[in-house]
């Protein structure tokens, strides 16, 4: 652990520095919302019918439930993989730890329509996946054009997201602590549960915030290789905006989704601040004032 | 009997007594060996008996071997050969969380995420202590650590002494076999340092318990220690008192690591009544020859600047002494004493004597004698 000196703050920050960036939020984000906001409640007549629909069409639910059941799996797919992943890489040396970086981030580099390509071609029927599936008489499982496909393939497009939080918190995590823990009598998997878990928290909160979050707004993948049938939220939108025009429903499910999201968000920030409090004065010799 | 109890005892009457203070665990390494699989073992062969309550220090250069051992015996590395045992019971191949051994480290390790109560109370929760007596033994130790009131701090909270305050109270909450400790006092600064110095031997008397101290600085090792074992590439150099290794050191490496002093390679010549240095002739008292066989094979002769006097009359030197010629190269002003910088013989080698700091009476480039007592050198293996 290395004591960083935190950057002074300069004698008057210059707000003038942001007004490029809060421009361009408020031209391409702030407004749109806005409209989408005023559409969803009936402007020029004030209306929540739009909302009441989302809950009484009998279809919108299924689909955020099913959506929200897809994101909780990925995020946890992507945890399991990635917890893992991300302590090796904080276990081996410069070189291999170089290795495994650029493992997680070639597909992040890579075109997100390339990847979701790449597993249809996996996942078709009679693909190389279903077929080993077949050999040992499972072949009965669809992928392509299936919740199932899109789990796997959005776990896989959105591990980085899990993979690169996690390593910079449990990077930070100093070893000694667990050779103390273990000197004061906690056998390998005590330590583990009762030290270095807690102090890796902060970034599991990151990660799993990132993935969940992302997943519940994806796409392109479940466009690709999901199907109408079994579709998820995002594509719920896509349809209401451009095939069906209704801007007013879609303004409804895009604000009650947009609102799960930050609660949610905001659920996770008060659990992972605390803990992110701790993890900034554990690296810091110097006492501070809360 | 716990800590506490002995905490409890000690408030009265403060616990002086030797008997009632040395009891602990006997430590001892027989043959321990590591080897990493480099050019030489990190720690070879090494054969030492810590007596119960004693107060152990390892001392050594970086790299000679001596973390490693305190690693050893705490279970943080596995033996390549040889045994450790605690009180006659072969501890070589448990884990360290059943060595019940405490340990201090140099960054202190306390957990970020816990309050100074919490680390302090860890090793007894791991022990399934019942909740009163935690609390009860958590209060106890604080006080005997004087930090109390600091209980629901969290440590980014603390300075670094009190911070170590707080590992060295977790570290023998527990009533541990005994405590390593891994160069605790080396991230502090110096007058902390010595105040923690005191606070640990106080702690080492009233507790009773065997310390095993990790250091590379020589000074430290000499304040606390009841022996030093001092270590050189994997191996014991030597051990004793700091009084033994300082007056009586068996080789030219003791006698440079603990303190300064004045060396003369007396090469293979033999070392008999009489030793021979360039056309010097010194004679030589038999106790002052370092037990050691290196002796016979290549000698050196050892003088502590404090044993040196100098004059510039040659007949100023006390019959019987041993002297050399000399030449003031420099004067260096310590405000408790002065040091005489000498260029010493035909070779004009680098000598120290130690002067009162009063003592103006010489000056760079004097011709001068140096000179000092038989029985106040000591013949060591080079």
């Amino acid at each position: 652990m290395t004591t960083t000196p935190r950057p002074r703050r300069a004698p008057r920050p210059s707000w003038l520095l942001l007004v490029p960036a809060l421009a361009l939020l408020a031209g391409i984000l702030l407004v749109p919302l806005g409209q989408s906001l005023l559409r969803s409640i009936g402007a020029p007549e004030f209306t929540l019918e739009h909302y009441a629909s989302l809950f009484t069409d009998g279809v919108t639910l299924t689909v955020l439930g099913r959506t929200a059941m897809t994101a909780v799996i990925v995020t946890a797919v992507a945890f399991l993989l990635g917890y893992p992943y991300a302590y090796l890489m904080t276990r081996v040396g410069p070189r291999l730890r170089g290795v495994l970086l650029v493992i997680v981030l070639i597909p992040f580099w890579t075109s997100v329509m390339a990847r979701n390509y790449a597993w249809i071609v996996l996942l078709q029927r009679g693909g190389p996946v279903q077929s080993v599936f077949e050999f040992f008489g499972a072949g009965d499982i669809v992928f392509q054009g299936s919740v199932v496909g899109v789990t796997i393939a959005m776990s896989q497009v959105l591990l980085p997201f899990m993979v690169l939080p996690l390593f910079s918190s449990l990077g930070g995590i100093d070893r000694k602590l667990l050779l103390a823990a273990r000197g004061l009598g906690s056998s390998p998997l005590m330590a583990f549960w009762k030290i270095y878990w807690p102090l890796s928290r902060g970034g599991v909160v990151s990660g799993l915030i990132l993935v969940f979050t992302l997943s519940l707004g994806f796409y392109v993948t479940p466009a690709l290789l999901g199907s109408p049938q079994q579709s998820l939220i995002a594509q719920l939108l896509a349809q209401r905006t451009t095939q069906l025009l209704d801007f007013a429903g879609a303004g409804a499910l895009g604000i009650l989704v947009l609102v799960i999201t930050l609660v949610l968000v905001a659920w996770a920030n008060r659990f992972g601040g605390t803990i992110s409090a701790i993890g900034v004065a554990s690296t810091s010799r110097t006492k501070e004032t809360r | 009997m716990t800590i506490s109890s002995k905490v409890a005892a000690a408030a009265p009457a403060p616990a002086s007594t030797p008997d009632s203070a040395r009891q602990g665990t006997q430590i001892r390494l027989s043959g321990v060996t590591k080897d990493y699989g480099l050019a030489s073992p990190a720690v070879d062969a090494v054969s030492l008996t810590i007596q119960p309550g004693e107060f152990m220090t390892l001392l050594g250069p970086s790299g000679s071997g001596k973390t490693t051992t305190l690693n050893l015996i705490a279970g943080f590395e596995t033996l390549s050969s040889g045994t450790i045992a605690l009180d006659g019971a072969d501890v070589g191949t448990l884990p360290p969380h059943k060595r019940n051994l405490g340990m201090l480290f140099q960054n202190y390790a306390l957990f970020p995420h816990m309050t100074v109560a919490q680390n302090v109370a860890y090793p007894l929760r791991e022990r399934k202590v019942p909740k009163d007596e935690i609390a009860r033994r958590v209060a106890e130790v604080l006080e005997l650590v004087q930090l109390p009131g600091r209980d629901q701090n969290y440590p980014s909270q603390l300075s670094g002494g009190q911070q170590q305050r707080v590992a060295l109270a977790r570290a023998i909450v527990f009533d541990p076999a005994a405590l390593l400790l891994d160069e605790p006092l080396g991230a502090l600064d110096r007058n902390l340092r010595g105040a923690l110095q005191m606070e640990i031997r106080r702690i080492h008397r009233e507790v009773g318990s065997t310390f095993v101290f990790v250091t590379h600085d020589q000074e430290e090792a000499m304040n606390l220690s009841d022996r030093i074992a001092l270590f050189n590439t994997g191996r014991i150099e030597q051990v004793g008192t700091p009084e033994e290794l300082y007056r009586r050191p068996d080789t030219l490496f003791t006698a440079r690591f603990l303190g300064d002093s004045n060396v003369f390679d007396l090469g293979e010549a033999a070392v008999g009544t009489q030793a021979t240095w360039e056309d010097h002739i010194w004679s030589v008292d038999p106790a002052t020859v370092a037990e050691h066989p290196g002796v016979k094979a290549h000698g050196a002769v050892v003088v502590r600047p404090e044993d040196v006097r100098i004059s510039h009359d040659p007949q100023a030197v006390a019959p019987g002494a041993n002297a050399v010629r000399a030449t003031v190269r420099d004067l260096e002003y310590m405000g408790s004493y002065r040091t005489v910088m000498l260029d010493v013989g035909h070779s004009r080698q680098l000598g120290r004597a130690r002067i009162d700091a009063l003592d103006a009476a010489f000056a760079v480039g004097d011709e001068v004698t140096a000179w000092w007592k038989p029985e106040r050198q000591r013949i060591v293996a080079a």
